[in-house]
C-alpha cells in the first residue's frame, strides 16, 4: 500500500523542468532505492517532497488521504516527513546535543518556552547519539566534527525525530547517507535503516553505489532527465538494458 | 558620587537595551537595526502620558510596553518575512520611519522642539527624584530584564532561535514555523527596549527625536558587538565599556567636548577592529 504518491508532479526551474509529469509512488513500510545520474531529479524530488522547494505543477498524496498542491516545510513532520540532505546541514555553531534536543523539544513557541523534560530529552539524546558512536562528542560544536562524524549526526538528528513526542514520523528521506564515510560507518548506517524498517518505518534511499541500493532497497525507481526510466525489484531493475545505458554509461 | 550613579543609570538603562537587542541579533542571527525606533516609542508613550495626561509612571511603563508591542507586531510581521542582508535593510528603513514620526508629528511628539518637564517616578513615597533611588530603581528591572532575557535564551526556545541563526531553512524542516519565532522574540525585545525608553524619559526629564535615530540603533548594535555576539554578559560589557568610553577619554586629558564626540569616532574604529581580529565580540559565542 503507497504511503506517499505524486501524481504528474512538475518542478522547473526557468524554462527547465528538474521533475516532468513524474508520478511514483513509496511503499509503506518499505526501503524505496531512488537512482539515476547526475542531474536526473533526484535530490529535487527530495526537495520538493520535504516542502525545500515549491511544486510547480502536480499533486503529492500521503496515506493515500491528504493531497498537497502546496507544501510548507515546517508542516512535513506533521505529515510524518523526514530527511537527511545531500550536502549536510548541521547547525553549525551549536553543539552536537543542541542539534539532537532542537528536533525533539516541543514545537510551539509557548511549549519550547516553559516546557520542563530535560532529563526526558537528554535520555532519548544519549541513546541516539550512543547508537551513532557521537555521545563523546556532545558538547563540540558541529562545525568541528570530522566529515563522516557530520554525516553521522545527521542521522542521528532523523532518528531522533522517531523519539520526539511532538512528531510521527513515519517517512524518511536519506540523500546520499553514505557519500565520504569510512566502511565501519557504513555499517553502522545500514544497521540504523534496517532498524527502521523493521519498526514499519518507509525509507527512500537516494544512492550511488549499487551494492548497498541491493543490499537495502525492497524497490528500485530509476530516474532520467526528472521522468521515471523504470522501476521494480533490484535485481530486475539493475539488470535492464535502458537502465544500464542511461545511469551506467554502458 | 552623582557622577558615579549618573553613570550608573545610564548603564543600566543601555544593557537592558543592549540585552534585548543581543537576543534578535546574536541568539537569531537576524542584523536589526530598529532598537531606537523601540526605545523611542516607550520614551515618548511615557513623556506624553506623564506631562499631558498626569499618568502615574509605571502604568506609563505597561502602556509603552503595549504600543510598542503592537507597533512591533506589526513591524517583525513584516521582518520576519526577510534574512540576512535583506531583513537589516528593512530595519533600517523602519528606524528612519519612525525617526521621522518623532520629528515630524508636531501635535503629538512637539517635532524637534523635544517634551520637556517630564516628572520623576514616585511609589509608596519613594521619591525617585533622588538619583539614588532612581538607580535602585533602574537596577531592580535591569535585574527583571536579565532574567527574563536569561530564561529566554536557556529554554528550548532559545535554542530554536539560535537554530533559525545557523540554518532557518533547515529548522523549518523539521517542524518549526520561523516566522513565528522570529516575530514573537521581536515583540519581546521591543517591549524590552520600550521600558528602557520610560526609564530614560523619567530621568533625563526631557526628550527629543535626536537620541532615537539610526546613529543610537547603531550605537547598541555596536554595544552588543564589541561585548559578544549570543552572550548576555557580554552585552553588559560592551554597555559598560562604551559607556564609560567618553568619560575615560575625558580623564586621559580630552576636553569635555572632545570626549563626546571621540565616543562615536573611538567606538567606529573598535568596531572595525573587532571585524578584524574577533568578529564575535569580547565574551561573543557567534560571528555575524
Amino acid at each position: 500500500m503507497p504511503i506517499l504518491q505524486t501524481k504528474k508532479l512538475t518542478k522547473k526551474f526557468g524554462g527547465i523542468s528538474a521533475l516532468n509529469n513524474l508520478s511514483i509512488e513509496f511503499e509503506a513500510g518499505k526501503i524505496t532505492g531512488v537512482i539515476g545520474p547526475n542531474g536526473s531529479g533526484k535530490s529535487t524530488l527530495v526537495n520538493v517532497l520535504t516542502g525545500l522547494l515549491p511544486i510547480t505543477s502536480g499533486r503529492i498524496i500521503i496515506a493515500d488521504s491528504t493531497s498537497l498542491k502546496k507544501i510548507a516545510a515546517h508542516e512535513m513532520p506533521s505529515f510524518g516527513i523526514t530527511r537527511t540532505f545531500q550536502e549536510v546541514r548541521l547547525l553549525e555553531q551549536m553543539t552536537v546535543l543542541d542539534n539532537i534536543l532542537v528536533v525533539i523539544t516541543k514545537r510551539n513557541v509557548i511549549g519550547a518556552l516553559f516546557e520542563k523534560h530535560k532529563t526526558h530529552y537528554l535520555k532519548i539524546a544519549e541513546n541516539v547519539l550512543e547508537r551513532l558512536g557521537l555521545w563523546a562528542k556532545r558538547g563540540e560544536l558541529a562545525v568541528n566534527l570530522s566529515y563522516g562524524q557530520r554525516k553521522l549526526l545527521e542521522i542521528a538528528r532523523v532518528l531522533a525525530m522517531t523519539e520526539a513526542e511532538s512528531t510521527d514520523v513515519k517517512i524518511f528521506f536519506f540523500d546520499e547517507p553514505f557519500a565520504g564515510l569510512f566502511p565501519e560507518m557504513v555499517k553502522l548506517v545500514v544497521s540504523v535503516m534496517k532498524d527502521l524498517k523493521q519498526k514499519g518505518k518507509t525509507l527512500v534511499l537516494i544512492e550511488h553505489n549499487m551494492d548497498l541500493i541491493r543490499e537495502l532497497s525492497d524497490k528500485v525507481i530509476v530516474m532520467d532527465s526528472g521522468e521515471l526510466l523504470a522501476e521494480g525489484l533490484p535485481e530486475e531493475v539493475l539488470s535492464r538494458r535502458d537502465v544500464i545505458e542511461a545511469y551506467l554509461g554502458e | 558620587m552623582e557622577y558615579l550613579i549618573h553613570l550608573g543609570i545610564l548603564f543600566t538603562i543601555y544593557a537592558g537595551l543592549a540585552v534585548s537587542l543581543n537576543l534578535i541579533v546574536g541568539y537569531t542571527g537576524l542584523l536589526s537595526v530598529t532598537q531606537a525606533a523601540f526605545y523611542g516609542i516607550g520614551a515618548y508613550t511615557t513623556a506624553i502620558l506623564m506631562t499631558d495626561h498626569g499618568v502615574n509612571f509605571f502604568l506609563s511603563i505597561l502602556i509603552g510596553i503595549l504600543v510598542s508591542g503592537l507597533v512591533s507586531l506589526f513591524i517583525g510581521w513584516i521582518l520576519s518575512r526577510f534574512k540576512d542582508d535583506y531583513y537589516a535593510l528593512v530595519s533600517f528603513g523602519f528606524n528612519i520611519i519612525v525617526y521621522s514620526i518623532f520629528l515630524n508629528w508636531q501635535s503629538l511628539t512637539r517635532g524637534p522642539l523635544g517634551i520637556p518637564g517630564i516628572n520623576k517616578p514616585e511609589l509608596f513615597g519613594i521619591d525617585f527624584s533622588r538619583n539614588i533611588n532612581f538607580l535602585i530603581l533602574t537596577v531592580i528591572i535591569m535585574a527583571a530584564i536579565y532574567g527574563v532575557c536569561a530564561f529566554i535564551v536557556h529554554s528550548s526556545f532559545g535554542r530554536v532561535l539560535k537554530a533559525i541563526r545557523e540554518d532557518e531553512k533547515a529548522i523549518s524542516i523539521f517542524g518549526y514555523n520561523t516566522s513565528t519565532y522570529k516575530l514573537v522574540i521581536f515583540v519581546i525585545s521591543a517591549s524590552i527596549a520600550a521600558v528602557c525608553g520610560s526609564l530614560f524619559a523619567s530621568y533625563i526629564t526631557f526628550i527629543d527625536p535626536s537620541t532615537f535615530s539610526l546613529n543610537e540603533s547603531i550605537f547598541i548594535l555596536a554595544m552588543i558587538i564589541l561585548g559578544g555576539l549570543a552572550n548576555l554578559r557580554g552585552s553588559l560589557l560592551g554597555a559598560l565599556f562604551l559607556i564609560l568610553l567618553p568619560e575615560i577619554l575625558r580623564f586621559v586629558g580630552f576636553p569635555t567636548d572632545v570626549a563626546a564626540q571621540m565616543r562615536e569616532l573611538v567606538y567606529g574604529l573598535i568596531l572595525v577592529l573587532l571585524m578584524l581580529y574577533r568578529p564575535q565580540g569580547i565574551l561573543g559565542e557567534y560571528k555575524l
